[in-house]
């Protein structure tokens, strides 16, 4: 047998007191899918920036192709023929395609050459991309595809993918693996960082698991249970979390009325005539990928805009449309937003800062004046109450984690006595046992009599604790279905933009 | 650790002058010493002190307010002039009368106001930045108190020189300690710090302003109306600025004329800096840069050095303080570059 | 009706207003589109327009005088660049003590030269202009720094948009985390336009104190720097429009003279204060639409990017 394509030996990465990486050893074969699989924060993301020269290593060593080597930064990576496709930004979005080709490719080439090899590339590989359309007009999905095809460019023997289908629909899912299949059938070696065990229980032919920054295992995830392989990721069994049996249903506490918005944002989407009934011990689900207009709807819900008719948003049989955040806050309106620091948290503030900003009408402040007693009780409580891992009150937001974060915020907004909870994301970046918790949180304050509504990505999440499911696509939402009744695939095809056709059987079935 | 960077960056700058002297020829030593030490070693110097640093103090607070909601105020200058001419009209209009120094006050303040409120205006409503709008203002306001020193309010006694009558005694403000030059003005301005302290610190206003300059998607997220924190905080700086203005010249100006500050409203962005944009630091910091306009007054007459040494000087110790501030409150961020 | 002659003059005295704002406008508008906000451009200027007023001084050759003037803003500039790049300091704060330090600075420099009579830019270029006939006395006017700021603006827009190093310091400036994932050399990129920035500032500002005034008074800038960072925003980052605003403030500040001289009776304080509220109007008109300015502004326009992100 040949030299591996690439093998890593005790690769070691600290940053602070943080260990990224311990020791890490890792190979891959030419022509092999293999995974790397392990839990938020578990170490992939700095792993791969170190094979692919973004962060250096501490301690270890590379080889590529059996040749020790030293990879000083991206050019030298893309040099030894390494792609990577990243999870967040890596495209100039006021650029054009083919410039943000052009940039990735290092080389000088004649525009119209490479506006043909681009079209060349798309097409052997069946990913349709115009070259001269600018970035930002391009769906998530399409991005992607620039992405891709940037990478295939430079004809990579390591084509490296950062959590790629988390911004796909499952049909187009179907679309990467079929293409990845192919690359690696032409010996290109594929390093496929996911956390999804489906996922890698269809595409790969070896993986390796990393948890809390150490190796935990190596595996065939074609023989392997995802069971074993979960808990080679999390060190433990999966506990369940499961909703027994959703509480009857109360009376409508939040009613959405026709609310079309046009968009504030050069690259916003506009909302159309979104309709929602949210009732009390109901927990509503919203999927969709992106980018589909959830950032609007969110705005327009919390009262960070507001809409153009008083009734579009009303909360408790009261009108809504036309009132701030803080306004429909004393509503009974509380809001968990997918930015944890910069909007649901400042950063540099401290816990018990920041347990009032959301809290300005509350017994916190008389007179216009902060009552500092009650205000630290109060951050005291939920730290106590909803297990924040904290160094005090007075420990800035910045030093804490994701998971511990939004603990802290989703206490906040709970300690606020809602009759109404908005999440968007709500276990987005967190730990598996803070999730769990989060996921725990939000069914007890459900069946205590508060309506829930949940935006996010994660579908077996929304399958796991909502009731109903609607799907947000092109600024439009689909009428909600009863979560029991429905399958992860039939949402997929809403969240596809197959909107029109079942919007009708959606209506039909309703009737 | 937070005041430990104006610590460095005033004895570097202190040091960097020292440079500064030796390079233009003087001997260092006895530069340093007519700057920093010579101006306190006499009742009448520290009134003096008093006196400079009653103005930055003024427009540096309002100004800090304004830095804590992210809203940059840095036409205190044009500000300062307007209050002044407008508390100014006041008293040459009314002079005779026994408390015009009441409304000469209010209308300084007023003035400020008013023309702070032209940009939190553009900023609103058109959403100009207030960067260019408020510092653009500061040119006009001092082309206008030229025109009308020059023109329609210039002393017809005056031998033609551009000014206006001297205020009478009843539009000048009561001095502080007779035979200095220092007026209650001084007693306005150290009554503005607690004041201040407690709304940033203490109150809901302060907290939301503190909020909008530190996450403007948290203010959002809350509820905080931006428009009102940006209006807030620019009515709050013109009227300090106003009074500041007013107080100049109904003390120890005495009238208008073309030029009435040596750049009171751009040292004071300096102040407000080297002061933490915290009240009680803005205190000690307009001492401190009050004290180099004194020493740089000394600087000229005793060693023959130009004036502008003393803006040089206040540059750098903005530099200074900048760069301590990275280097002590962010260096495990630095190290991590040098990682990368 | 005027004739052909005065029509001339204001021509020429129009652009030789919009020069100096043309010049130091590009230099910012290739910094910010590198993603840095430099405030400090009236203090570049002024320490240009000093030092290239003393090293004219000095060698009595305006060339060299230039040449200074460029070197100083750089350094100007490599000081900002520092703190703004290297050290990771607040862009704003330290663009006004740029600012604020390079008034201090370019007076107390000059102090050993001041009063010292130069031969301007246009005088050496045509000895023996006193000669020539008013028409081409205006003509002569027109000083190779006048041709740069008219040629300089395509040369920076075909730069920008269409050669590789003007795609690469665009893509720095929409978002250098991206340019840095690419393997792009951020910080050095963003120095190299903040440097030439600082250069074409100074050279602007010794334009003020070697052709259009040949002499040197204090703060002699007065706000000029400012007024051509207004109109980066007012072109919306693109050089060309960046020229024609220019030359519509060059034509407002002649307004303001040919009004004295036609006898317009307003005070020159209140005309002198036609530029500063133009700026303020221009400001308003292109802020108005936010959607515009977004758009077009750098995506990473102030903010600071260290490599751990």
């Amino acid at each position: 047998m040949s030299a591996p394509r690439l093998e890593l030996r005790g690769i070691s990465k600290t940053y602070g007191a943080t260990h990224a990486n311990m020791d890490i050893d890792l190979v891959v074969q030419p022509g092999e899918i293999h995974a790397l699989l392990g839990e938020n924060g578990a170490g992939k993301s700095t792993l791969v920036k170190i094979i692919y020269g973004l962060v250096k290593p501490d301690a270890g060593e590379m080889l590529w192709e059996g040749r020790e080597v030293d990879i000083a930064d991206p050019n030298a990576a893309r040099a030894l023929g390494i792609g990577m496709v990243f999870q967040h930004f890596s495209l100039f979005e006021a650029l054009t395609v083919a410039e943000n080709i052009a940039l990735g490719l290092g080389n000088r080439e004649d525009p119209c050459a490479l506006a043909l090899r681009i079209r060349a590339t798309a097409q052997r590989y069946g990913l349709a991309v115009d070259p001269q359309r600018h970035v930002h007009h391009l769906s998530v999905g399409e991005r992607q595809r620039v992405e891709i095809v940037r990478c295939l460019m430079a004809e990579p023997r390591l084509f490296i993918l950062d959590e790629p289908t988390s911004v796909l629909t499952p049909q187009e899912v179907e679309g990467l693996f079929a293409m990845l299949r192919r690359l690696a059938a032409e010996g290109c070696s594929v390093l496929y960082i996911s956390h999804k065990l489906e996922e890698i229980k269809a595409l790969c032919g070896a993986a390796t698991v990393l948890r809390s920054g150490r190796l935990s295992g190596r595996c065939d995830p074609r023989i392997e249970t995802p069971t074993a392989m979960a808990e080679l990721m999390i060190g433990s069994t999966l506990p369940a979390c499961g909703r027994v049996a959703a509480a009857r249903p109360g009376a409508v506490c939040l009613q959405v009325n026709g609310l079309t918005l046009p968009p504030d944002e050069p690259f916003g989407t506009h909302l159309h005539d979104i309709s929602l009934d949210l009732r009390a011990c109901e927990i509503v689900g919203i999927a969709g990928v992106a980018g589909n207009g959830q950032k609007e709807l969110l705005a327009a819900l919390s009262g960070e805009r507001l809409a153009l008719r008083d009734d579009a948003v009303v909360i408790g049989g009261i009108h809504c449309g036309q009132m701030g955040a803080a306004s429909r806050r004393k509503r009974g309106l509380a809001f968990v937003p997918d930015e944890r620091l910069g909007r649901g948290a400042v950063a540099e503030m401290s816990l018990a800062d920041n347990a009032l900003l959301t809290g300005g009408a509350s017994a916190m402040v008389g007179q216009g004046i902060i009552r500092f007693g009650r205000l630290r009780d109060f951050a005291r409580r939920i730290i106590d109450e909803f297990r924040v891992k904290a160094a005090g009150i007075d420990a800035p937001a910045s030093s804490l984690s994701g998971g511990n974060m939004q603990k802290f915020i989703i206490g906040r907004e709970i300690g606020a006595n809602p009759r109404v909870l908005l999440a968007a994301h709500p276990t987005w970046g967190v730990d598996i046992g803070a999730a769990l918790a989060i996921r725990q949180q939000v069914i007890a304050l459900s069946d205590s009599g508060v309506g829930v509504l949940i935006v996010s990505e994660d579908l077996s999440e929304l399958f796991e604790i909502c009731d109903r499911i609607a799907v947000l696509s092109e600024g439009r939402l689909s009428p909600p279905r009863d979560a029991r009744a429905t399958t992860i695939n039939e949402v997929g095809l809403l969240m596809g933009g197959m909107h029109e056709g079942l919007g009708d059987e959606g209506r039909a079935h309703a009737a | 650790m937070l005041w430990l960077s104006p610590l460095i960056a005033v004895v570097a700058s202190v040091a960097a002058s020292a440079v500064l002297f030796a390079a233009l020829g003087r001997n260092p030593l006895v530069a340093l010493y007519t700057m920093f030490i010579a101006p306190l070693g006499t009742v009448l110097g520290l009134t003096e002190l008093a006196l400079k640093a009653t103005p930055l103090l003024l427009c540096a607070v309002g100004i800090a307010v304004g830095c804590r909601a992210n809203v940059w105020n840095i036409g205190a200058e044009g500000q300062f002039t307007i209050g002044a001419i407008c508390g100014g009209g006041v008293g040459l209009l009314w002079g005779d009368q026994p408390w015009v120094l009441v409304p000469m006050l209010l209308a300084g303040i007023a003035g400020g106001m008013a023309w702070a409120a032209i940009p939190a205006f553009l900023r609103t409503k058109c959403n100009a930045h207030e960067i260019l709008t408020t510092l653009m203002l500061s040119y006009v306001a001092v082309q206008i108190l030229g025109w009308l020193v020059h023109g329609p309010w210039q002393d017809p006694d005056g031998f033609n020189f551009p000014q206006t009558k001297q205020f009478t005694p009843e539009a000048t403000l009561p001095l502080l300690i007779e035979g200095a030059r220092v007026t209650i003005g001084a007693l306005f301005a150290l009554g503005v710090v607690p004041l201040a302290w407690v709304l940033l610190g203490r109150t809901m206003t302060g907290y939301r302003i503190r909020v909008a300059g530190l996450a403007p998607g948290a203010a959002r997220y809350a509820g905080f109306s931006g428009d009102g924190v940006v209006w807030f905080s620019l009515l709050l700086g013109g009227a300090l600025a106003g009074m500041a203005g007013i107080c100049e010249v109904a003390g120890p100006v005495g009238q208008l004329q073309p030029i009435i500050s040596p750049g009171y409203g751009f040292t004071a962005i300096i102040v407000a800096f080297l002061g933490r944009l915290n009240p009680v630091g803005i205190l000690f910091a307009s001492l401190l840069m009050a004290l180099e306009y004194l020493g740089g007054e000394g600087l000229q007459m005793d060693l023959q050095l130009p004036q502008a040494a003393t803006g040089v000087i206040q540059g750098m110790l903005l530099f200074f303080l900048l760069a301590a501030d990275v280097l002590i409150l962010y260096r495990p961020r630095l190290s991590e570059v040098r990682h990368a | 009706m005027p004739d052909g002659g005065i029509l001339l003059a204001m021509l020429v005295a129009t652009l030789r207003a919009a020069t100096p704002l043309v010049l130091a406008g590009l230099g910012e508008l290739v910094t910010e589109r590198a993603g840095v906000l430099n405030l400090g451009i009236e203090g570049m200027m002024l320490v240009g327009a000093a030092v290239g007023f003393m090293a004219t001084v000095a060698t009595g050759n305006p060339a060299l005088g230039m040449l200074a003037a460029m070197l100083a803003g750089a350094a100007m500039a490599l000081v900002f660049g520092f703190l703004t790049l290297s050290l990771l300091a607040n862009q704003v704060a330290t663009g006004l003590a740029l600012t604020i330090f390079g008034i201090g600075l370019s007076a107390l420099l000059v102090v050993d030269y001041q009063g010292h009579p130069i031969t301007g830019l246009a005088t050496v270029i045509s000895p023996g202009l006193s000669q020539a006939s008013p028409m081409v006395q205006q003509l002569l006017l027109i000083d190779p720094l006048v041709v740069l700021a008219l040629v300089l603006p395509f040369v920076v827009q075909w730069f920008l948009g269409r050669t590789r190093a003007g795609l690469v310091v665009r893509a720095v400036g929409e978002s250098h985390d991206v340019a840095f994932a690419l393997g792009y050399r951020v910080i050095r990129i963003r120095y190299l336009c903040v440097v030439f920035g600082g250069a074409i500032s100074g050279l602007a500002g010794a334009y003020l104190s070697l052709a259009y005034t040949p002499m040197w008074t204090e703060n002699m800038v007065a706000g000029r720097g400012w007024i051509a960072l207004a109109l980066v925003v007012f072109s919306t980052w693109k050089p060309v429009l960046l020229a024609v605003g220019a030359l519509l403030f060059g034509f407002v500040t002649i307004a303001q003279f040919q009004a004295e001289a036609m006898g317009i009776n307003v005070p020159s304080q209140l005309l002198a204060t036609l530029p500063y509220l133009a700026t303020i109007a221009v400001l308003v008109l292109i802020s108005r639409d936010a959607t515009r300015t977004k758009l077009n502004a750098p995506a990473a326009l102030g903010r600071s990017f260290h490599a751990s992100t």
